[in-house]
């Protein structure tokens, strides 16, 4: 029996399941969001005078002065590596050029826990600085209080930095020599070819580099909280936490959002330009070869932000963390607990992003309309609304999730009314999700990108059919696309603190929220082992991109 | 028209160190290049050519031999002339245009020592020999490869280099637009008497444009030929 040629022929119009998939979490993306302007927007005029003259003018200046702070250093310290490893030749620079990268695993919480205690006035930076000069107090001599403006910008640069280093890196190894040749040709000398080319060049890298670095600024809760600079984050977090004030809560938060639009409008602009500047022949910049004096200060030039943003708080981790094991002779069960809820929360949330992102990532290459495509940017914003924003746009979805749930168990099943989000870890894993989809499109569609479409096209005149050829072909082909996002996303939900602390169930702690909470007591406990293993499990990503990113160095 | 070298290459080595040890790519190399005539270095990729012109243009030290340009010492082994001393003009195989600055800016980089008016008229000069007037004021990514091609040939002229080097100039270019591009570049290169070296491993495009051609082979200069006017018009 032949089949009727009518039902092979599929309709054109109508959506494919996979688009219905990505329409539906776009939609998750949004509802976030949606729902904060509206509770934003409901209340009394009074709420937002009130915020205006109160929380805003303290908070928004705040935040102001950490972004401009950090933007302006993480520039320098970025822009002047890339340039350093990139154009001289000094002993150890290969070693630095990849050891710049090593920063990235330090959670910016985690290097703020770890320098108050190595810049305690009694700690052993200041004890030794009081011992070579002779002082025998602190009252006699400390250094400027950490707990600053001017500290927090300096711990917070010191660790974001990469963001900046990596792009312009990247730029200046495939795109400057020629053009750096050129302007010699035409009687430029090597400083004022830095000047006129080098620079305008890294711009547009230096731009996306730095939206990044923001992005992670206003997301941060950790540091700014230990170092006790009052951020529009942490008013968020305290305005519903100790407050109970959701509603001022949403209107800090739509706030933020504003911000956050425009460093994205800042990238896509600073994009738009870089996707012009390509030159086909691809050769590294000669470096130059240093001698002497200036050897030796480039070689310290370059050791700096990796002494100071890893070194020196690994060092200080595992310092501690062997004095803790050492007396204790075990580790408590609490903290055994808190590893093994992050452990099976970031891995199930891995498996959750991947899967919805491949769906949606597929969805987007083979769709007619744009419409697609649009969902796949929309399910990628999560990326860019700080931890404390999206926990607080989803609060009361999830309330009503647990509401509508709980009345359908209760009918179909008996089961007595409970959270079922709200009360396990679901929330969190949604959450999750929600934040780093980005990766996990992002690399499933520059991986498909590099797959030819002659490959799916010989393999359905072959007789598979799009999902046979996806399981055969293109799913074997994506795998290290896949692995690479996957380590990425299960590391950044390892590490994440904003939003977890918002939406965990009560007594359930994450290695993160376990470190916070003793920071926050002033206790030193076991922190310092939960950050040792955080730091450690971010180090391996750190050294497959510093294999990958930096090979066509040499 | 035998006139004085313009170019002189003396037994040149050039190469990279590797490790500890020495990698040769071009070894006891000679040529001359006579003042306003067109020589071409003709070979496989990989034979040595490349390293030769950018040895020229000052960015691959010598470790043995000499380069001279009218009698002044560019390079020898320890010591070398800066790329931007030696007013040698160089065109790249991808053109090398700068992408922030538009079709003027990039014409007027290498006019330094002008004032803004001489600027001006230079590259209006420049632009009419190459008929492209009307896009002053675009960017790079927005010319066709032709247009780029003839951009980046007056940027490299502008400044009126004593010698012009062309590696591959014209590889990335459609057989039709290259064969029109090769003449018009030899004019204007014959016309305001330039001396030029061209790199290339296309025969044709070496027949059209070259008054000699060296053909190069494992780092070595194998062959060269000197072209009589005729054969270079047939």
């Amino acid at each position: 029996m032949t089949v009727p040629v009518q039902a092979a022929l599929s309709s054109t119009h109508r959506w494919p399941p996979s688009q219905w998939v990505a329409a539906c979490l776009a939609l998750c993306v949004l509802a976030p969001v949606l729902v904060l302007a509206a509770l934003a927007f409901s209340g009394e005029f009074g709420h937002w005078r009130n915020l205006l003259q109160h929380v805003l003018p303290v908070s928004v200046s705040n935040t102001a002065l950490l972004l401009l702070g950090v933007g302006v250093l993480t520039a320098l310290i970025g822009g002047g590596s890339a340039w350093l490893t990139s154009a001289y030749l000094f002993p150890t620079r290969k070693l630095v050029t990849w050891g710049l990268l090593l920063p990235l695993a330090v959670p910016t919480y985690i290097m703020a826990f770890a320098y108050l205690d190595v810049l305690h006035p009694l700690g052993p930076v200041q004890t030794l600085v009081r011992d070579l000069l002779g002082y025998s107090s602190a009252r006699q001599f400390r250094l400027p209080d950490l707990r600053s403006m001017p500290g927090a910008i300096m711990l917070l640069g010191l660790v974001l930095y990469p963001y900046v280093y990596l792009s312009v890196r990247v730029m200046f190894m495939t795109q400057a020599a020629s053009l750096l040749e050129a302007a010699r040709t035409l009687g430029c000398s090597r400083r004022e070819a830095f000047w006129r080319i080098v620079v305008p060049l890294a711009r547009p890298a230096m731009a996306v580099g730095l939206s990044l670095v923001l992005l992670e600024t206003l997301n941060d809760i950790g540091a700014s909280e230990f170092l006790g600079i009052q951020t529009m984050t942490i008013s968020i977090y305290t305005t519903w936490i100790t407050r109970s004030n959701l509603q001022g809560a949403a209107q800090i938060a739509i706030l933020m959002l504003a911000v956050v639009t425009f460093l994205i409008f800042m990238e896509r602009y600073a994009r738009r330009r870089q996707r012009y500047a390509i030159t086909q022949r691809m050769h590294p910049i000669q470096p130059v070869q240093l001698r002497g004096l200036p050897a030796l200060v480039a070689m310290l030039l370059g050791w700096f932000p990796i002494v100071t943003g890893f070194i020196i708080p690994f060092w200080f981790l595992v310092n501690e963390s062997f004095k803790r094991l050492s007396s204790l002779q075990a580790i408590s069960a609490e903290l055994l607990k808190a590893t093994w809820n992050t452990l099976s929360v970031s891995l199930t949330a891995t498996v959750v992003t991947l899967t919805f992102g491949l769906v949606i990532a597929w969805s987007a290459r083979y769709a007619r309309s744009g419409t697609a495509r649009l969902l796949a940017r929309c399910s990628s914003l999560g990326y860019a609304i700080p931890g404390t924003v999206l926990a607080t746009g989803l609060l009361i979805p999830y309330s009503w999730l647990d509401r509508i749930i709980s009345s359908v168990m209760n009918t179909l099943a008996g089961i007595p009314p409970q959270l079922f989000i709200m009360g396990s870890a679901a929330g969190i894993v949604c959450a999750y999700t929600l934040r780093f989809m980005a990766i996990s499109v992002g690399s499933v569609e520059s991986g498909l990108a590099r797959i030819p479409p002659s490959l799916e096209q010989a393999s359905r005149s072959l007789g598979h059919s799009a999902f046979q050829s996806f399981v055969r072909v293109h799913f074997p082909l994506l795998r290290p696309a896949l692995g690479a996002a996957a380590l990425l996303i299960f590391v950044d939900a390892m590490k994440e603190l904003s939003a977890t602390l918002l939406l965990r169930p009560l007594n359930f702690e994450t290695l993160s929220t376990w470190l916070y909470a003793e920071a926050a007591r002033g206790t030193y406990d076991e922190g310092a082992i939960a950050a040792l293993i955080i730091v450690f499990a971010g180090l391996i990503p750190v050294i497959l991109l510093a294999r990958t990113q930096l090979k066509a160095n040499y | 028209m035998s006139t004085l070298p313009i170019l002189q290459i003396n037994n040149v080595q050039l190469g990279y160190k590797q490790g500890r040890g020495f990698k040769t790519v071009v070894d006891d190399f000679s040529m001359q290049v006579p003042a306003g005539e067109i020589a071409c270095l003709l070979g496989p990729s990989g034979c040595g050519k490349t390293t030769v012109l950018r040895a020229i243009a000052g960015f691959e030290a010598v470790y043995a031999g000499r380069i001279l340009l009218e009698d002044q010492v560019l390079s020898e082994p320890e010591r070398m002339v800066e790329p931007e001393h030696r007013r040698i003009g160089m065109m790249f195989q991808d053109y090398a245009l700068f992408p922030h600055l538009t079709v003027e800016q990039n014409i007027g980089f290498g006019l330094r020592k002008a004032t803004p008016q001489q600027r001006k008229q230079r590259v209006e000069e420049l632009l009419a020999l190459v008929r492209l007037s009307d896009l002053r004021e675009r960017y790079p990514h927005e010319l066709s490869g032709g247009q780029q091609q003839r951009v980046a040939l007056i940027r490299s002229l502008a400044p009126a280099p004593r010698l012009l080097l062309l590696d591959e100039a014209f590889s990335n270019l459609d057989t039709e637009i290259r064969q029109k591009l090769v003449v018009e570049v030899r004019s204007i290169l014959k016309q305001s008497g330039i001396s030029a070296i061209l790199v290339t491993h296309n025969l044709e495009e070496a027949q059209a444009i070259a008054d000699h051609i060296g053909t190069m082979k494992d780092g070595q200069l194998c062959a060269w030929q000197r072209r009589s006017q005729a054969d270079i018009a047939a």
